[in-house]
């Protein structure tokens, strides 16, 4: 019912637009530095963990790469990235909106006559749709480059064998999958918490209540939506 | 005006609001009074279309607001403004942008045009100069002017106030008060204030109804509120001591007699009289 109520003619065009835009800033590059950190981090665990128990001699070098290629695409750039996002964009969605609808900015919407769902909500999850796939595109990049450095720092492998590995057996089919799980987890982290944020009750414990709650839903669904996707696109 | 017939509105099966019906005239301050859980917020919302009643019917000017859809209702919206007990103000925005927010929305106005109307309706709330303040800048006193001024931007034909006066001073309960009985005759307005402060019944009362239990118990002028036999209505208005004492005068300048002794009885009655003496040897 909140997302078919979503879909109405916008009031003022300009001023939707102005909106989708503030939410492209804030859940984009608001969530820039800690997914930065988190990809490189992540990368680069990964390849030294790679490399601890590959230590058969007959297997190249380059695989880690490949391993670590597969790895960070498939899963951690958009699972783990978007687990991350939930807590920090969700509840940001969350709480928000639990706070406009408490200190009764909703209903003062509602009485100019504005569609309140169209307006606060829609732009958000459109935000989302576009902002969070890139963040995860921008995750995988990070997290190659992350287990790159881990391998010549710590002289797991050299540069140029991590490079050739990560040429190899690559499927680009790898990169549609993970997008199409940055799309369905982007829905996810923003309509969970857009749900709960608008329709809380009560004070500022239940705006807190609310987000918990959105970010804990959304980390569940997106492991479900994860499981289910990988069953049946893989 | 706004016409109100036969309201009901229940939640979980508990009737919050039963059959209430009045109407409310335009260039007049339409007040609805009552205690705390009077359901006098319900009431309001009902009228305002933010509860969907469960029987009954709101007509603004004559068009019946409840069965309007869509668009229709928007159209009835754009002519409504309101005051929201905690002002409701966004956060984010500053005084400027809050009250440019409406003119955003509906008008295509140029920028020039648009900060003109800001300007000139922050200083007929008198708070000029604060464009650029952020709410959380501003005092309680303040932030319902500075809503009070989003509520009139658009000229509306009809403004709600919800407890304009909750946690606000006297002094400052006085101007907003004034404030909205100037707007209100100013621009013809019908408005609908719901309070339960007795000095704003009556410093701007024109018509008055009381809630008492999601029922209408009472409705008439403020000049009929003081002299009221309608005992319900009476302990509401005279809980304040001062404003019995208030009829009291009033009643001796009109009729030359106080009609009762009633501080005399409360000494008497040593169970509920705060200045009875306390029971020896206890």
């Amino acid at each position: 019912m909140m997302i078919k109520g979503m879909f109405s003619k916008p009031e003022n065009g300009k001023m939707y637009w102005k909106e989708f835009i503030h939410q492209c800033t804030e859940i984009g590059f608001g969530s820039l530095g800690i997914v930065a950190i988190i990809s490189v981090f992540i990368g680069a665990v990964s390849t030294i963990q790679t490399a601890y128990q590959l230590v058969s001699p007959l297997i190249p070098p380059s695989t880690i790469a490949q391993i670590v290629r597969d790895t960070v695409i498939l899963e951690f750039a958009p699972t783990l990235v978007c687990i991350v996002l939930a807590g920090v964009a969700g509840s940001r969605i969350a709480s928000e909106l639990g706070n406009m609808r408490v200190s009764e900015q909703i209903d003062a919407l509602e009485i100019m006559g504005i569609n309140t769902k169209a307006y606060l909500i829609m732009p958000k999850i459109a935000a989302a749709l576009l902002m969070i796939p890139l963040l995860v595109v921008i995750a995988m990049a990070l997290g190659i480059w992350g287990g790159r450095l881990a391998g010549t720092m710590s002289g797991i492998l050299s540069g140029n064998i991590y490079d050739k590995g990560l040429l190899e057996f690559f499927v680009p089919y790898n990169v549609f999958f993970a997008l199409t799980k940055a799309y369905v987890f982007s829905f996810i982290i923003s309509s969970i918490p857009a749900f709960y944020g608008y329709y809380v009750k009560g004070g500022a414990l239940e705006i807190g209540r609310a987000s918990t709650k959105a970010v804990v839903v959304s980390c569940i669904l997106i492991l479900f939506a994860d499981y289910i996707l990988s069953a049946l696109l893989l | 005006m706004i016409e109100v017939k036969n309201i009901k509105k229940s939640f979980d099966g508990k009737v919050v609001i039963e059959d209430v019906s009045t109407v409310m005239k335009a260039g007049q301050c339409n007040l609805i009074i009552g205690t705390s859980g009077s359901g006098k917020t319900v009431l309001q919302k009902c009228i305002v279309g933010l509860f969907e009643p469960d029987s009954g019917e709101v007509l603004y000017s004559g068009n019946n607001f409840t069965a309007m859809k869509g668009e229709e209702k928007t159209e009835i919206r754009k002519e409504i403004g309101m005051l929201f007990q905690g002002s409701a103000l966004f956060d984010s925005l500053n005084v400027e942008d809050n009250i440019m927010f409406p003119l955003n929305m509906f008008t295509h106005n140029t920028h020039k045009q648009k900060l003109d109307r800001v300007n000139e309706v922050l200083n007929r709330v008198n708070l000029p100069g604060v464009n650029k303040k952020f709410p959380a800048e501003l005092s309680g006193g303040m932030k319902k002017r500075v809503a009070l001024a989003r509520a009139i931007v658009l000229n509306p034909k009809y403004l709600f106030c919800d407890e304009p006066n909750s946690g606000l001073d006297p002094q400052t309960s006085l101007v907003i008060d004034k404030l909205i009985k100037e707007i209100t005759i100013e621009f013809n307005m019908t408005t609908v204030v719901n309070t339960h402060d007795m000095n704003s019944v009556m410093e701007i009362g024109d018509y008055i109804l009381y809630m008492y239990q999601g029922r209408k118990e009472w409705e008439g002028s403020k000049k009929d509120i003081i002299f009221s036999k309608n005992q319900l209505l009476n302990e509401f208005i005279f809980a304040s001591e001062f404003l019995q004492d208030a009829k009291d005068m009033r009643m001796l300048e009109e009729t030359g007699k106080i009609p009762n002794h009633r501080n005399m009885d409360l000494m008497l009655d040593k169970d509920t009289a705060p200045l009875a003496p306390p029971d020896q040897g206890e």
